[in-house]
């Protein structure tokens, strides 16, 4: 590609890539979080500039040499703002070469239109004989090149399409542009009346600015997806001789001796060889409690550390783990999904002959009837002109530009170009339990006076164990942690610390001489917690909503009946079906969709995974597992899962829009066609015919915003 | 008419010069964050563009 290389060639000189730093800033939606970020961030020692993109919900940090993101964060969270360090090197450099070449596309297509309209304007008010001539031969001199160089990402598709013995939208562009450019400029050298110059430029202008946003789309998912990748960190901690070094995961090969500290994903498939722990199988399973691992077990990547440090042998890397089996699976049923064509495919299927076998009508009627090859030309011409799909380019694009930028406020990231039409199309919704329908967070804690929860918070505070977090999570926003003395984290037990002189501790009731997991001991008394399974924010209104939509719910869990009952009761879901392996899951949905049914996944893991590819549409909570994520359709940025259904209200009243986007369009063309084929088309009915069916057409788009 | 071969050329030098104006602010990324400019406005304080 050679437009891609005069961007590689300008990276190195970006100074803010290179030393900056990327920080992800999930919750800022408005001028006040902007400034109150940036003024923050100005406030830190070391920071020499700080700039928020609100679009990507992001700031850019540049620092003094040796000024790491640490105090950038804590001064953030500090000023009440979540914050998340990027990986810079997995969010990849972010020049966007294509869509800076479109824009100067438009930009040089928008100066010719506009100074060839002003000419086109006074031929059409009256000039005539020498001064139309001139203005015709001006015209041409800034039509013709503009038309050629901008018109080029239209006739590179067209190129490849018709070398591929397959018609698309850009065809007949192609067509329309390269014969109109010529016919005008024969037109001018002949002293002609017609001239369509301006035409053929304002047809560039509205189709490339459709092309935009459709592009713009793209790269706005592409690249919050990239980010979704670099807020997880592919490294692993491996065992070399007495010490332990740190490496990407690509490094790390068969054999190779890990160390999996407490509170760790594993990263690849091996054998326990040392330690003794408990593990969340929860992403691999589906299943909620935690399975104990003693040497000589198998690890699986994906599943959480909880208790102890452990140290595994790795049996397999790469190709050859249990995503690997998955993926299998999983592309069986992509395949299958990718069949899928939008709207605007459809349209173009029918549209681009129509509109060929039209113009060829005409010249080939036209020249029968008058034996005149110019005026069959000029005729075939005007109907190409008229019939191009300028409001047609714009139809889809616009309308999915509107409602995706909608739905990302929402917190909802669309990462397939169909997946707003597909979900439009949804009338049955099937959750997994773990981590989808419920999150981490322990259920509230009862018995606990306002004392005790106080110090639990101070203790869990100051772990970075999971349960640690769950219970963190689950207390009331409220507590204020107590103050603490000698903090100490005993490491695979758990945290221990003098309050007022009193020896405090959170941990394992084994270490802690009790019964249960996990034990607050205050003093000598110790009191056990609860750790159950607390719901995500809005899942009774999600699955409320769905079913005022008339949308089915449906539970399907690798989880025991009990637990999916317990949360389907909750949620408020009458379908469950318990203990399903990952074959299980999607052989329900092949089930579903051979009575008919046109069913949207929501699940977070890799026993999900085959589900999510098979489904007609999937969508993954932020939190999922990175295999999830990327075989989804959608991924929910927002902890609270209730904006489900207005997500999908919103997608049916975007397919709605664009579908009238559709009618409008035509109805100009039924309007204009059979004049332009009965020969009284002149260029200012195109002009006007094109430009009112575009504005009409973006008008209407915007209404999804509302 | 010999007006126009003044006008013309006017017309097209302020057209060259949009063109170029628009190029330059390409360039110097002021269409990264439409979104974050449109809200910059409401800042209170004292803002001085980038040096």
């Amino acid at each position: 590609m050679t437009a891609a290389c005069p961007a590689c060639a300008t990276m190195p000189d970006d100074p803010v890539a290179e030393g900056g730093l990327q920080i992800s800033l999930p919750t800022i939606h408005c001028a006040a979080c902007m400034s109150g970020v940036e003024q923050a961030l100005n406030r830190v020692n070391g920071v020499i500039s700080a700039r928020v993109n609100l679009g990507l919900k992001r700031v850019r940090i540049v620092t003094a040499p040796g000024v790491g993101a640490a105090d950038c964060i804590a001064a953030l969270r500090a000023a009440g703002y979540d914050a998340l360090e990027l990986d810079t090197a997995a969010l990849g450099v972010e020049a966007d070469a294509t869509g800076r070449t479109l824009l100067v596309a438009i930009g040089v297509s928008g100066f010719a239109m506009m100074n060839v309209m002003l000419l086109s304007v006074s031929v059409w008010s009256g000039a005539s004989d020498a001064t139309r001539d001139m203005f015709h031969l001006i015209s041409a001199m800034i039509a013709l090149p503009a038309i050629a160089w901008a018109g080029q990402p239209f006739y590179h598709s067209a190129w490849a399409a018709l070398r591929a013995g397959r018609l698309n939208m850009e065809v007949p562009i192609s067509l329309a542009l390269i014969l109109a450019a010529c016919m005008s400029l024969y037109e001018t050298i002949n002293n002609g009346d017609h001239a369509y110059f301006d035409a053929a430029l304002s047809l560039t202008f509205f189709l490339l600015i459709g092309r935009y946003l459709d592009h713009r789309t793209r790269i706005a998912a592409r690249s919050a997806a990239r980010e979704l990748a670099a807020l997880e960190p592919s490294r692993a901690d491996r065992v070399v001789g007495a010490g332990i070094e740190t490496v990407p995961l690509a490094q790390v090969a068969l054999g190779d001796i890990l160390s999996i500290p407490a509170g760790m994903r594993v990263p690849v498939d091996g054998i326990v060889t040392r330690g003794q722990s408990s593990l969340d199988r929860g992403f691999v399973t589906g299943e909620s409690a935690p399975v104990l691992a003693d040497v000589g077990d198998d690890l699986v990547a994906g599943e959480v550390n909880l208790t102890g440090a452990l140290e595994m042998r790795v049996t397999a890397v790469g190709e050859d783990t249990t995503l690997r089996r998955m993926a299998a699976l999983v592309e069986v049923a992509e395949n299958a999904r990718n069949k899928y064509s939008g709207l605007a495919d459809r349209a173009a299927a029918v549209y681009a002959p129509l509109v060929h076998l039209l113009a060829g009508v005409a010249l080939v009627g036209w020249w029968l009837y008058s034996g005149d090859l110019r005026l069959s030309l000029n005729i075939a011409i005007a109907v190409l002109i008229i019939t191009c799909p300028c409001a047609l380019g714009l139809a889809v694009p616009a309308v999915s530009t509107a409602a995706s930028g909608r739905l990302f406020r929402q917190g909802i990231l669309l990462k397939n170009a169909t997946a707003l039409e597909r979900l439009a199309e949804v009338d049955c919704v099937v959750f997994d339990k773990t981590g989808t329908l419920t999150d981490g967070r322990a259920s509230a804690q009862a018995g606990l006076s306002r004392e005790e929860l106080s110090v639990l918070k101070a203790l869990a505070l100051a772990s970075s164990h999971p349960v640690a977090r769950g219970l963190l999570a689950g207390l009331p926003g409220d507590v204020v942690p107590a103050p603490l003395d000698a903090l100490e984290e005993i490491s695979g037990n758990g945290v221990r610390a003098t309050w007022n002189g009193t020896p405090v501790a959170l941990g394992r009731g084994a270490w802690l001489g009790a019964i249960g997991n996990p034990i607050l001991k205050i003093g000598d008394a110790t009191c056990p917690l609860a750790t159950g399974e607390q719901m995500r924010l809005g899942v009774v209104e999600a699955v409320r909503g769905l079913k005022a939509a008339g949308i089915d719910t449906m539970l399907l869990t690798g989880d025991t009946s009990a637990a999916a009952h317990r949360i389907a009761a909750k949620a408020g879901i009458v379908a469950v079906q318990a203990d399903m392996r990952p074959e299980g899951k999607v052989a329900v949905l092949e089930q579903l969709r051979a009575q008919g049914k046109k069913v949207l996944m929501v699940g977070d893991g890799l026993n999900d995974t085959p589900a999510l590819a098979s489904a007609f549409v999937s969508m993954a909570p932020a939190s999922a597992m990175d295999v999830a994520r990327v075989v989804s359709d959608m991924v929910l940025l927002n902890p609270d899962i209730a904006v489900l259904p207005d997500a999908i209200h919103l997608a049916r009243r975007a397919k709605k829009r664009i579908v009238e986007n559709f009618v409008t369009a035509a109805l100009y063309n039924v309007v204009a066609v059979p004049l332009a084929l009965a020969g009284f088309c002149t260029p200012l009915m195109a002009a006007l015919a094109m430009s009112t069916s575009s504005i009409s057409v973006l008008a209407n788009a915007l209404r999804v915003r509302a | 008419m010999n007006i126009l071969i003044v006008l013309v050329p006017i017309s097209l030098g302020l057209g060259v010069m949009w063109l170029g104006w628009f190029l330059w602010a390409l360039k110097s990324d002021q269409f990264e964050d439409l979104e974050g400019d449109a809200n910059r406005i409401l800042f209170g304080d004292d803002d001085a563009p980038k040096p």
